[in-house]
C-alpha cells in the first residue's frame, strides 16, 4: 500500500492531482490519501480529509512507501518506521503553505536515506514509475538525543520560583485550582 | 510540578513526543489540536482545542475560549510549547497566570524562526532553537541540540 498524505491544515492538490494521475495510467488501486481540507475528487486514489491520529499512525506503520509533503512530522515517521518516503516541497509562491520552510526542510533533510525528494510534478512522477525500487531502513530511534533531553531536563525541573502573579491569585481563590483528579474542560 | 504541554498535531506533536524523557518526574498535562492521541507520559487525557491558522484575530478566539478553560482546571508550574500557533497562544496566557514558559521552535525552521517563535518573545522565559546558526545570530535563543 502507498501512503499519501498532506497534513491537516492546507490543501496540496498539485501533489494529489499528479499521484491521482499516475496511479490511473497504471491501474493502481493501492494508494490511500490523505488529502486535507479540499474540494478535488481523486479518481484512483482511496481518500479521506482527516483521521484519528493513532489510526493514521497505523496506516504509515503498514504502509510500503510513503508520497508525502515536506513536513517535518512525515519526515520524521517515515525515518523512524524505515519506510522510503517520496517528498514534495509546498510552494508557497503558488500559495501551498505561508512561507518556505518546506523547500528548507528539503535542503537539510533531502540526502539522507530512504529520502526521495522531487521538487516538481515532473519529478515526483518519475520517482513514482520506480515506486516498487525505493528502499528505506530506520534511521532514527523515537527519542531525541541524550543531550538535548538532559539540557531540558534540567531546566524543566529546575525547583520553581512561584510568581507573585500566581502567589497572589492562590491567595484570592483561598485554594489551588483543580488538585489531583480527571480534567474536564468542558 | 505540573507541566502543561501544548502541541499542534502533526510535526509540532511527534518533536515534541521525542522529548518526552525531559518531562519524566513532573505531573504532564497534554494539549493538541485533534483526537485520538495517546499521551507520552502518565495517565492524563490529552486535551482537544479547537486548531487556529494565525491569519486573523476572530479565528483564534475557539482556541484562546479552550486554552483558558485548560488553564482554569490545571494550574501549571510550567508551559511548553513545540509550536504552532495555538502553542504561542498557551505561552501568552501562562504569563498571565503566572506560569513559568519554553518555547521550543521547531526544526522545519532552518533558516529563520518561525512567525509564533517570533511573536511569543515576550511571553517566553526560555527560547530555544534548533539551529545552532539562528542561536549564534540572536542572543536572545538558545540551541540544545535537535530533535532527530
Amino acid at each position: 500500500m502507498i501512503l499519501v498524505s498532506v497534513g491537516t491544515q492546507l490543501p496540496f492538490d498539485r501533489l494529489i492531482r499528479a499521484v491521482d494521475g499516475w496511479a490511473v495510467d497504471h491501474g493502481r488501486s493501492d494508494v490511500i490519501a490523505q488529502v486535507g481540507p479540499t474540494r478535488y475528487r481523486p479518481v484512483a486514489l482511496k481518500s479521506f480529509a482527516h483521521v484519528a491520529y493513532d489510526v493514521f499512525r497505523d496506516l504509515q506503520k503498514d504502509c510500503r512507501v510513503m508520497v508525502c509533503h515536506a513536513g517535518m512530522g512525515s519526515i520524521i515517521t517515515a525515518m523512524e518506521f524505515g519506510k522510503p518516503i517520496i517528498v514534495m516541497p509546498r510552494n508557497h509562491k503558488l500559495g501551498e503553505h505561508r512561507n518556505g520552510h518546506q523547500f528548507a526542510t528539503l535542503r537539510q533533510f533531502g540526502d539522507r536515506p530512504g529520502i526521495y525528494p522531487a521538487d516538481t510534478e515532473v519529478e515526483l512522477r518519475a520517482l513514482l514509475e520506480r515506486v516498487d525500487d525505493l528502499t528505506a531502513y530506520p534511521t532514527l530511534n523515537t527519542i531525541a538525543s541524550d543531550a538535548f533531553v538532559e539540557q531540558l531536563a534540567e531546566i524543566v525541573h529546575r525547583p520553581p520560583k512561584t510568581s507573585k502573579v500566581r502567589q497572589l491569585r492562590h491567595f484570592f481563590a483561598g485554594k489551588r485550582a483543580g488538585e489531583p483528579g480527571s480534567i474536564d474542560i468542558r | 510540578m505540573r507541566v502543561l504541554l501544548v502541541a499542534s498535531a502533526g510535526g509540532h506533536w511527534i518533536e515534541l513526543h521525542r522529548l518526552r524523557a525531559a518531562f519524566v518526574g513532573a505531573d504532564c498535562q497534554f494539549v493538541s489540536t485533534s483526537k485520538g492521541m495517546t499521551p507520552p507520559l502518565g495517565d492524563r487525557e490529552v486535551l482537544e482545542i479547537a486548531d487556529t491558522a494565525r491569519d486573523s484575530a476572530w479565528a483564534m478566539a475557539p482556541t484562546l475560549l479552550g486554552l483558558l478553560r485548560v488553564f482554569r482546571a490545571f494550574d501549571p508550574d510550567l508551559v511548553v510549547s513545540t509550536g504552532a500557533a495555538p502553542g504561542a497562544l498557551a505561552l501568552m496566557i501562562a504569563k498571565m497566570f503566572g506560569a513559568r514558559t519554553i518555547w521550543i521552535d521547531s526544526i522545519a525552521n532552518s533558516e529563520t524562526l518561525s512567525l509564533s517563535g517570533r511573536l511569543v518573545k515576550p511571553f517566553a522565559d526560555l527560547r530555544i532553537t534548533q539551529w545552532h546558526h539562528l542561536a549564534d545570530e540572536n542572543p536572545s535563543l538558545r540551541y540544545l541540540g535537535q530533535i532527530l
